[in-house]
């Protein structure tokens, strides 16, 4: 060995000291650069950059607490009071401004979506990785779990776990989490297939590495575009599912301001002119799943592998 | 040749199994790759090893480095039983054993820098870290012809034939004594070709080291090779040095490929031998000797009986028995 390094180091004693350079561009400089010049894309992204800044500052932005409920100060012209300058959105049923509770809404929705697709991160990952790097039997294992899941009917299953458990937001997230994975973990599998025989992880395992550096630093970043992807277009669905369940009483309790809850409650007022009520809430869900649907397809442009030559 | 050979290797087998059936899964057949293979490389020296794509000399490569697990037959490096090594004897093996892929598109982790790509093995095997690391993985890149300054580049910053050269900085990183050079150049533009070959006819020269060639290209494996071994449907056929082969080849599907190099001469006339019909499948290779179904000579013994890999004087080997009538 000491022959080779001598060897080395004189071959290299001319090495001319090399001018600043720039740093490399990394595929994620690349889809970044792609991804700015999609206008829908950044749309989503300001659509859901702008639902964060709500939900971080909401009792900075919001106008109204959005529990209190006005007919107690300010007597019945406080209820169900139309859209005005004093209330945007309105008051609802026990004078509580409609606006105040939207903002507060936000909150609800991003958090079930950044946990739920945690939840869901960590299980599909992991066994969509395990699934499709060892196959065999865990592989037909984990794939007959992922179909089953795929098959059951959602409400029917956080409907038998709140006959056990009180319904919380914890509870809301960790079963939409719990239901969404199989979409994960299929992504990862597959890519986890096709990835593990390609040329550098032969080359990995030809230098020596283990399974564990394999997976680590060979395989799971080359999967991490798509999975980005589809968390992205399933927050989009996560926040709908949410908003479904506590329709349907399910999901958050009140007084929590949460837009299904709202539409809820809102729904019966529709017909009779009081709009505002439930209206307001359901375009909050649109545009909030609009925006992830947006940035998603415009990560899953970006970040084709395809385009990395 | 006094000196033992570096490696060694006996009646290498690999058979694919081939199931079928979804619940009760059973073995219906197999994929015959590699079918008792022997051969020897000594050290410093460069094996080339050629056959048409699917008679399995990729396997061979991969058998050799246990990247792929040998079905029988055995493997001997520096006097160590290669497939009985364990897990860790076999990754410190590595060490000495290393390999340069075909495609240099796909032999490169896109998501890794190129000073990760080539400081990997120096990680792994606790040769070098930290600015140690840097300086070696700088140095890498200057000995194979690129600059220090790449190692912050990632590949798709690259050519094809810069990355070729940074699979070879990858290869030479822990100081191997073997590479398998797995078609290096067939991926490359004609151009680039003979660049790369320079560089691994260099480095050779530089550090002693020891190449088992597979590439499908007669005439670059003319120019990098000293010894010549000739692969048809998972055996070898014909194995001797580079002059005698080219010059003196004895199988008729030698002579076959031979006759197919084009001649930059086309004032020149040959009698070509044309092969006809398909290489024959693998899951169901032909009785006796292998090439009889596409052997312009073949005669009633080659159906029946197989030929037997011998040397034929002066260390020229061959599997045809109408090579041993003639003799």
């Amino acid at each position: 060995m000491s022959k080779h390094e001598m060897a080395f180091s004189s071959a290299v004693a001319k090495q001319p000291s090399a001018a600043k350079e720039p740093k490399g561009r990394s595929l994620w400089a690349d889809g970044w650069r792609r991804l700015r010049k999609n206008r829908l894309a950044m749309l989503g992204l300001f659509i859901i950059a702008f639902m964060t800044f709500l939900a971080v500052f909401a009792p900075l932005v919001a106008p109204y607490d959005p529990i209190e409920q006005l007919i107690w100060t300010k007597g019945k012209a406080a209820r169900l009071a139309p859209p005005s300058k004093e209330h945007w959105f309105g008051t609802d049923l026990y004078g509580r401004d409609v606006l105040s509770r939207v903002i507060y809404g936000t909150r609800i929705s991003l958090t079930i979506a950044v946990a739920a697709s945690v939840v869901s991160l960590v299980i599909g990952v992991t066994l969509g990785a395990v699934a499709g790097y060892y196959g065999g039997k865990i592989d037909d294992f984990i794939s007959w779990l992922i179909n089953v899941i795929y098959a059951f009917p959602f409400l029917l299953f956080v409907l038998s776990i709140v006959a056990f458990r009180p319904a919380s937001l914890t509870l809301v997230y960790v079963a939409i989490g719990f239901v969404s994975w199989p979409s994960i973990a299929r992504v990862v599998r597959g890519q986890v297939l096709s990835i593990k025989e390609t040329e550098f992880v032969e080359a990995a395992r030809a230098v020596g590495a283990k399974d564990f550096g394999i997976i680590f630093r060979h395989i799971l970043p080359n999967v991490i575009a798509p999975v980005i992807v589809q968390v992205t277009l399933g927050m989009g669905s996560m926040i709908m599912t949410e908003a479904s369940l506590t329709f349907l009483g399910f999901g958050t309790q009140p007084p929590t301001p949460s837009w299904g809850y709202m539409i809820n409650q809102g729904r019966e007022y529709l017909l009779s002119g009081q709009w505002w009520w439930s209206v307001f809430p359901g375009l909050a869900i649109s545009l909030t799943v609009l925006g992830f649907n947006l940035l998603g397809d415009g990560l899953r442009d970006a970040l084709d592998p395809r385009l990395n030559k | 040749m006094g000196a033992a050979p570096l490696l060694e290797v006996k009646n290498l087998v690999k058979h694919f199994p081939i199931y079928k059936g979804w619940l009760l899964s059973r073995q219906v057949g197999s994929v015959k790759a590699v079918d008792g293979v022997t051969f020897t490389i000594n050290r410093g020296e460069t094996l080339g090893l050629v056959g048409e794509s699917g008679c399995g000399k990729s396997t061979t490569g991969r058998l050799i480095l246990r990247l792929i697990e040998p079905t029988s037959g055995e493997v001997w490096f520096e006097g160590n039983n290669v497939l009985s090594l364990d897990r860790e004897q076999m990754r410190a093996l590595r060490k000495d054993m290393q390999i340069i892929f075909q495609d240099p598109y796909a032999s490169l982790n896109p998501r890794m820098t190129v000073g990760d790509i080539i400081g990997e093995p120096l990680r792994i095997h606790g040769i070098a870290s930290g600015r140690e690391r840097e300086k070696r993985v700088k140095e890498l890149l200057e000995v194979v012809g690129l600059s220090s300054y790449h190692a912050r580049r990632y590949p798709h910053e690259f050519s094809g034939g810069q990355r070729q050269r940074i699979g070879v900085a990858r290869a030479l990183a822990v100081n191997p004594k073997l590479i398998v050079c797995d078609e290096p150049v067939s991926a490359l533009d004609v151009s680039i070709q003979a660049q790369v070959i320079n560089l691994l006819q260099d480095l050779q020269e530089q550090y002693g080291l020891t190449y088992l060639f597979i590439a499908h290209d007669l005439s670059v494996v003319k120019h990098i090779s000293d010894r010549v071994a000739v692969m048809y449907l998972g055996k070898i056929v014909e194995l001797t040095d580079k002059n005698s082969l080219y010059q003196n080849p004895l199988h008729p599907y030698t002579k076959a490929l031979l006759s197919a190099i084009p001649i930059p001469d086309p004032t020149l006339v040959r009698e070509r031998t044309l092969l006809e019909g398909d290489v024959p499948s693998p899951i169901n290779p032909p009785s006796g000797c292998r090439f009889h179904t596409r052997c312009p000579v073949a005669e009633e013994i080659c159906k029946h009986q197989e030929p037997a890999f011998e040397d034929v004087g002066g260390g020229h080997y061959v599997a045809c028995h109408l090579v041993k009538k003639s003799q």
